[in-house]
């Protein structure tokens, strides 16, 4: 359509813009965008500033995770579980081990469970703080990051001494976990909890009132409560549009059904709603963790049963022939797996992380899926960012909070 | 699952068989009555989230390719697995469920990818993980783990540079050892040795 300018003056923007109205633009945002948060790339169409199409195209960073797991044993697969959700490795690393331990049908020692726990929440408060922190930076607050980005060095030197990593924690085993707690840890992990504490609060202050914060976030893309079912969507963004669904309540595993938490709930399921969800969330792992401490109980920390699926201690390793060659098995062929399938979901920080194993019996599964919420989560967005305006789109971007990592595997 | 719910469906859908499971319920749906069973399903029972939509190659037997379906209740809190086999191993296809469930749109696309089932009447059936024109499906059994050589996706850079998509060298790893056969067999090794020091690189096959 040709544009004519004649009859327009100097300034009079608001007559220019209806006279290109219709006129469409095609805008490619990312791989390589700060706003997309990893190699996500969007395939805008646009009218003006609004978007009448927009188009996910994921798979940057596929690595075939699925394919390498069907080639290696149940253990050697546990650090590629670390860079899925790269921001909630020991999460990643907790769900897989039950997954396959499910399929064994392996109980964990009360000890064992406990410490997976605090596992689980403290990679839940990791990743909230990283993506509350990056929303922040996402809607114009720069703050919030460096506030968010302390606290998450501190965990990181926490989980440093737990696992010796500070990000590819790989802290699981088929059977149990890689080492015991270290003397003294609990102890620091409750003075880390002391001190996020105030820290939320004080992210709570600069943005769950902040006016700037409000305007560009509330009401903006907003997430039916049909819509988020009808999409697979889970965790934080699905409780934000009002369902009531959370694994550790729903379907418990780990003991999580003896810890006294609530399950924070939005109604709009809008941006700000998504904001508010996780910093609940936040507060409620806390608490979980301060039950977890309170409790743990001594004893075991691998199951003492699981003969041939987790490898003996190292000081008997030494001394005694039997466990010598079953230390030697369980490393060459792999933790002996029964046949059967699967699969098993496990509420991490970004949504419900699910594992489908079918095993043949042996070492190596014969096909192993990830079900990545990222993944899901991302699906939505073709539906989500019609009819906002570009600029809101690493706003919207931002409240998903997802991890490309785990949507590409 | 409780056992009343499976029975329910059981008894709703006589055409279904159920399968043994380590976990949740699963059933098997024969191939012809799929969007029949789909719809009822959808209609009539609870469970509203699709989880997951994968297969399983199943290499030499027949059929070869079986689609796998993960629903999840939000009110009865339990899984259900529903599987069905494809007929025709050349070129799988299987009835699209993405206008009951929108999360099935990109779990299709991902599994058309993976192992090329086609998902018939699918609104958007192209790749999603792997690049437009890739031409392989790297979950199938035959797809060796290090890779084949391919053309670059960008073709302007691979003109210019003649550069190619090479198989991933494969020498120091992933070790497994085969499980079957005589113990001087099952030391740790790399399960794709197609390219390492003594042997060349995999060519073009399929």
């Amino acid at each position: 359509m040709a544009t004519t300018l004649h009859n327009l003056s100097v300034g009079d923007t608001f007559a220019r813009a209806e006279e290109f109205k219709g006129e469409k633009m095609t805008l490619n945002l990312g791989p390589s965008h700060p706003a997309t948060h990893g190699v996500l790339r969007l395939c805008v169409e646009l009218d003006g500033d609004m978007v009448t199409r927009c188009e996910p195209v994921v798979g940057y960073l596929h690595r075939g995770d699925e394919k390498i797991a069907e080639n290696m044993t149940y253990n050697q697969f546990v650090p590629y579980t670390d860079r899925l959700d790269y921001l909630a490795p020991l999460a990643n690393n907790v769900a897989y081990a039950l997954a396959v331990e499910k399929l064994a049908g392996l109980k964990m020692p009360p000890r064992c469970e406990v410490i997976r726990v605090i596992c689980c929440e403290l990679a839940r408060i990791s990743s909230h703080l990283l993506g509350l922190g990056v929303y922040g930076m996402d809607t114009g607050a720069m703050t919030v990051f460096m506030y968010t980005f302390t606290e998450r060095e501190k965990l990181y030197t926490l989980f440093e001494e737990l696992t010796g990593a500070r990000f590819t924690t790989s802290y699981t085993r088929i059977g149990g976990m890689s080492r015991d707690i270290p003397d003294g840890w609990l102890g620091r992990v409750n003075k880390f909890l002391n001190g996020v504490l105030p820290v939320i609060d004080e992210i709570d202050k600069l943005l769950t009132r902040n006016k700037i914060f409000i305007e560009r976030t509330e009401g903006l893309g907003i997430i039916s409560r049909e819509d988020a079912i009808a999409y697979g969507i889970t965790g934080p963004n699905l409780r934000a549009s009002g369902v009531d669904m959370d694994l550790r309540k729903d379907v418990p595993y780990c003991g999580y059904e003896n810890y006294d938490f609530e399950v924070p709930i939005g109604s709009h399921g809008d941006c700000y709603d998504r904001y508010l969800v996780r910093m609940e969330e936040m507060k409620q792992s806390v608490r979980i963790v301060r039950q977890a401490i309170e409790r743990m109980p001594n004893g075991a920390w691998y199951c003492e049963d699981a003969k041939k699926i987790f490898a003996p201690r190292k000081d008997k390793v030494l001394t005694s022939m039997e466990e010598l060659i079953q230390n030697f098995m369980i490393v060459t062929e792999g933790p002996q797996i029964p046949q059967g399938e699967v699969y098993f979901e496990a509420e991490n920080p970004k949504g419900a992380l699910g594992f489908f194993i079918h095993s043949k019996g042996g070492g190596v599964p014969y096909r192993l899926k990830i079900r990545a919420p990222s993944f899901c989560n991302l699906s939505v967005l073709s539906k989500m960012c019609l009819g906002h305006m570009l600029t809101d789109i690493p706003v919207l971007l931002g409240s998903l909070d997802f991890v490309l990592g785990e949507c590409d595997r | 699952m409780p056992k009343q719910r499976l029975k329910n469906l059981l008894k709703r859908f006589d055409f279904l068989t159920e399968r043994d499971s380590k976990d949740c319920s699963s059933v098997l749906v024969p191939f012809a009555r799929h969007r029949e069973f789909f719809e009822g399903f959808e209609r009539e029972f609870d469970f509203n989230m699709l989880m997951d939509v994968t297969a399983i190659d199943w290499d030499q037997s027949t059929p070869r390719f079986s689609v796998l379906y993960h629903f999840y209740s939000t009110l009865g809190h339990c899984y259900l697995r529903v599987r069905v086999d494809c007929p025709n191993d050349g070129s799988p296809c299987v009835p699209t469920i993405s206008d009951l469930w929108a999360a099935a749109d990109w779990h299709e696309r991902e599994t058309y990818d993976m192992f090329g089932i086609s998902f018939s009447k699918h609104p958007n059936l192209k790749r999603i993980l792997m690049w437009d024109g890739y031409p392989y499906y790297p979950l199938r059994k035959d797809f060796p783990l290090a890779g084949h050589e391919t053309d670059l996706p960008a073709a302007d850079v691979a003109e210019e540079t003649g550069a190619k998509v090479l198989p991933a060298p494969m020498m120091g790893g992933p070790f497994v050892a085969p499980n079957a056969g005589h113990i001087s067999n099952s030391e740790p090794r790399a399960k794709d040795q197609s390219w390492t020091e003594r042997s060349t690189k995999p060519t073009n096959h399929q």
